[in-house]
């Protein structure tokens, strides 16, 4: 076990920040793109140390750093990793060169700026997966919002005005109550610091409001049926790595909230809710599924897809049993890398035939052989195929589901069966349909395409074919978060708190 | 009467400002150097000066004049933006030439007027500042070339200022009769419940009238979009930040009379979620960047009532902090609107469009402000929310707090509408050039700066406001 001698997660956060202002300076477009891979591959090695000197089997927070930000409030600058955080900075990271890799040639205007964004993206995610202060992390979470509007509202497609302000509008009303809450926790809690205020038991009657102020805020960030609606647009409109960065890290930020937040600030209450967020869960599951197959845009497909992916995370986190917990996590990594795969794919043709429409991409099978390949790949992880990345978590959320109640797994089956009929639909069309709209076949992928859907591809097959090294890193934290969420729920439960009454009572407060 | 005049040297120092102006006013046109060459110069000095007064203490002219951190936290902030405007209004495309000087003259004696504001304790003596920083505004409004809108603009700021003068005064004779002295100090003692002096309460409310007025707080808010609309973007950037900042002081300092649960401060409390939320609702109908950038103070005087009504020294501390972020992302606006209305137009939402073509540094100066006044980390305007949320929580005042919340929310989208015209729609036609200067840019570079620091090390700004606040609750 070695330490990592230098202040590992600020590197992490404020490298990129700090590099993207050197793109100021550089003039050449190909330097642009070639600075910024660089900067990327650079941070991918600032975080190789954490992975060796990464303690497995402890629930704590690793390379915790802590200073004081503004004393008079309570306000610090306090990182730290678990196992959660852990694999999610590694999603973070990795997908950064991918993303830039798949814009190479797909971005054509002021690609400094977009460049600029991405970097900028970057740091804001590797700090919301980091903070273990309240408002530290509400800054990052926020700051991630523009860099992501401009992706979207500068280089999308010809509706970006309107799905950019979708988006916009949607994340930022919902955590306006967010920062409320954190405000109320810090009153009753007496600080900022997440590991301190998880020590504490607060009251039913709080935790009724604060669960609902963070779940608003964290359910449209997922998002969870029916606060979606400004996915699809965003992620249709979106350029290919805006779409990545979405899919692959920005909806996990809703979930992680759940996992990091809702379930060990408020655990009385996520049990109180818990029915609720399951049914809702099963809705997005199965909305999202059946919406997909009705679809003729691939984008879109994948895009209500993972409203259905995202609702098996948010079903197993609010399972409150290990399998759950980890299927859940699992499958934010996996939808991370899956969907990430697909939409660089359909980047990938989208820079071919200039349309998205399944009519105007038929029986590239015959010509990309090598893209068919990866899209099938993916295709599959997608729906879970056994063997594939997926396949893991979902059936580890399905285990939990039928610990905890039979009709739960019965729920998710219509989910799984319409997952893999709106895939096979496409992967069908993409490869044996009639080309009926161009003449000139389309080379197959180049190698700069190669390298960036390789690395997806690789982590599809070792995670679907080994598992294990997945469960060292996350399961303690979630063991010690599932027993943490089970004895604060009952000591809470046994204050013999009757919900609705509590709730009125705590109208009355507030109004009063 | 023994005083130390060191004391006052921001003061005086100002008033030195005003007479050199006044000398040049009287004499010909071509006379001297230019106002425009001298006067930012001197502004400088004058910050420089309050810097180093803002330590001192004392107790001058009858005990009507409080010179203590927390006037100095003003004075200072309120020499600072005097500096950012004069330099802004250099160039006043819209002045009639031989008017600078006289321009110049009466935004001085309307800093000058806040300054003293800011350090008057006693109810006469704050009347007479209110009064001296009122009426140097009512003049300069009106000065805008040949324009209608200008006359109509001045003609409203002085009816309105007139009624609320008018209402303060009336008030203020009923303290008098209830409570038998001006002195802020002897008021603090007196019991402010309803029940206990009713006359003193009621006089109380038409006072903060004349303050409300100034910081265009619901219901005394109509005479603001107007104004700004008809004054020219230098002079709207002037009224919109420096007498906000002498209001605030006041009602600080009016505050520590106010405990939470009491009839004025439940008043107080509900007009100021009435303000944000009629403010922020009026401002998404809005296309003048500048009556968007009115309403949006409707709104945020709004926002100052939480720190106000929650009876500690942190809420204090919070309400100054705010006022001060706010000066800051406002001129930051206001800056950008100067540099882009070149010609001295009115903007409208579609003049900013492709604002990053044209002018990239103005542009993000733009986004910097406006996501500011949004409340979006890192900037100025997210601590100085935190702050206001942290204070007014738990102090009976949640309801204000997630009222403050939503309309937050919902000012999400006038902001993000100034910001969206310069970042993604196309540019239109016939567009003044916008400023680009380096003079421009570095005023545009620094105001941001300011205004990203002071949300992301807000501490030490903070500390001194809190030990401000502290020293007039005990």
């Amino acid at each position: 076990m070695q330490e990592v001698s230098y202040p590992v997660l600020t590197s992490l956060i404020f490298f990129p920040l700090i590099a993207a202002i050197g793109l100021a300076f550089i003039r050449n477009v190909t330097a642009v793109r070639v600075y910024t891979l660089a900067v990327s591959l650079v941070e991918l090695v600032i975080f190789i140390p954490t992975i060796f000197a990464f303690r497995l089997g402890t629930a704590d927070f690793q390379f915790v750093e802590r200073l004081q930000w503004v004393p008079k409030w309570g306000l610090e600058y306090y990182l730290g990793m678990d196992g959660i955080s852990f694999l999610m900075v590694v999603l973070t990271v990795v997908v950064l060169p991918l993303c830039v890799l798949c814009s190479w040639t797909y971005i054509k205007s002021r690609e400094k700026e977009f460049h600029f964004c991405l970097l900028f993206m970057t740091s804001a995610c590797v700090g919301v997966f980091t903070s273990l202060d309240l408002v530290l992390f509400y800054v990052f979470w926020e700051a991630m919002l523009v860099p992501m509007y401009l992706l979207i509202a500068v280089w999308g497609g010809p509706e970006k005005r309107y799905a950019s302000l979708k988006f916009f509008l949607y994340t930022l009303a919902g955590s306006a109550l967010l920062l409320v809450a954190i405000v109320a926790f810090r009153i009753a809690g007496g600080t900022f610091a997440i590991p301190e205020l998880m020590e504490k038991t607060f009251s039913f009657n709080f935790q009724f409001w604060a669960f609902l102020a963070l779940a608003l805020a964290f359910a449209i960030k997922v998002p969870m049926f029916p606060f979606h609606t400004w996915l699809p647009a965003a992620h249709v409109q979106a350029p290919t790595a805006g779409s990545v960065i979405l899919a692959s890290v920005l909806l996990k930020m809703g979930t992680y909230g759940f996992l990091r937040f809702n379930l060990p600030l408020t655990p009385a209450a996520s049990h109180y809710f818990a029915p609720m967020m399951i049914a809702v869960s099963i809705a997005s599951i199965i909305y999202g599924g059946v919406v997909a197959l009705g679809q003729s845009d691939i984008k879109k497909v994948i895009a209500y897809s993972s409203v259905g992916h995202m609702g098996f995370v948010t079903l197993g986190i609010f399972l409150f049993n290990l399998r759950g917990f980890e299927g859940a996590l699992f499958q934010m990594l996996n939808h991370g890398i899956t969907t990430g795969g697909l939409f660089m794919l359909i980047g990938a043709i989208y820079e071919r035939s200039h349309s998205r429409e399944m009519g105007d991409n038929l029986g590239l099978g015959k010509y990309m052989p090598a893209f068919m390949g990866f899209w099938g790949l993916f295709a599959l992880s997608s729906f879970g195929f056994p063997g594939t990345n997926s396949f893991v978590g979902e059936l580890l959320v399905f285990v939990g589901a039928f610990e905890k109640n039979p009709w739960i797994g019965a729920w998710m089956v219509p989910g799984a069966m319409v997952a893999a009929a709106y895939m096979l639909r496409v992967s069908l069309k993409l490869a044996w349909g009639k080309p009926s709209t161009w003449k000139k076949p389309w080379g197959d992928l180049n190698y700069r395409e190669w390298i960036y859907l390789a690395v997806p591809a690789v982590f599809v097959l070792y995670i679907g074919l080994a598992p294990g090294f997945l469960f060292k890193v996350v399961d303690s934290s979630l063991t010690n978060l599932e027993k943490h969420v089970q004895s604060k729920a009952q000591i809470v439960k046994a204050e013999g708190q009757k919900p609705l009454e509590t709730a009125w009572n705590s109208i009355r407060n507030i109004v009063k | 009467m023994t005083f130390d005049t060191s004391l006052i040297i921001p003061e005086l120092f100002q008033l030195l400002i005003i007479a050199l102006l006044f000398i040049q006013s009287v004499g010909k046109s071509s006379w001297g150097p230019k106002v425009s060459a001298w006067l930012p110069f001197m502004a400088a000095i004058g910050v420089v000066l309050t810097f180093t007064s803002l330590n001192s203490e004392g107790l001058i002219f009858w005990k009507a004049y409080k010179v203590d951190a927390l006037s100095q936290f003003f004075k200072l902030a309120i020499s600072a933006g005097f500096l950012v405007t004069v330099i802004n209004a250099v160039r006043q495309p819209t002045l009639r030439k031989d008017k600078t000087t006289d321009y110049f003259l009466f935004l001085a004696l309307s800093a000058w007027g806040l300054m003293l504001l800011s350090s008057a304790v006693e109810l006469l003596t704050i009347y007479l500042a209110l009064e001296l920083s009122s009426y140097s505004l009512y003049t300069v409004i009106a000065l805008r070339g040949e324009s209608r809108q200008a006359a109509e603009a001045g003609i409203k700021y002085i009816l309105f200022g007139a009624v609320a003068t008018a209402l303060a005064l009336y008030g203020f004779s009923y303290i008098l009769a209830g409570v038998h002295t001006t002195y802020l100090s002897e008021l603090i003692k007196a019991d402010w419940t309803f029940s206990a002096s009713p006359m003193a309460v009621t006089g109380m409310g038409l006072f903060l009238a004349g303050m409300f007025y100034k910081l265009a707080l619901f219901p005394f808010h109509f005479w603001c979009p107007d104004v700004y609309q008809g004054a020219s973007n230098e002079t709207a950037a002037f009224v919109a930040t420096l007498p906000k900042l002498g209001s605030v002081v006041i009602l600080v300092r009016l505050a520590a009379m106010f405990k939470p649960g009491y009839d004025i401060t439940t008043v107080i409390a509900v007009l100021g979620a009435l303000s944000m939320t009629f403010g922020n609702l009026a401002a998404l109908a809005q296309r003048d960047v500048k009556r968007i950038l009115g309403y949006s103070s409707v709104a945020h005087a709004g926002y100052i009532m939480i720190g106000l009504v929650s009876g500690t020294p942190e809420g204090l501390a919070a309400s100054s902090f705010y006022a001060l972020a706010y000066v800051a992302m406002n001129l930051t606006c206001f800056w950008v609107v100067s540099r882009v209305a070149s010609d001295g137009r009115n903007l409208d939402l579609d003049d900013l469009n492709g604002l990053y073509r044209r002018a990239p540094a103005l542009a993000f100066a733009l986004a910097v402000g406006a996501f500011a006044l949004v409340g979006l980390p890192p900037m100025a305007g997210f601590m100085g929310k935190l702050f206001l949320f942290s204070a007014g929580w738990n102090h009976g005042y949640n309801w204000l707090v997630i009222i403050a919340g939503i309309n937050t929310a919902i000012s999400i989208y006038y902001y993000l509408g100034l910001v969206r015209h310069a970042y993604t729609k196309d540019e239109a036609e016939d567009l003044p050039l916008p400023d680009t200067t380096a003079f421009s840019l570095v005023g545009a570079g620094v105001l941001s700066i300011v205004v990203l620091a002071l949300g992301i090390l807000p501490a030490q700004t903070f500390d001194f406001v809190v030990a401000a606040g502290s020293s007039i609750i005990h």
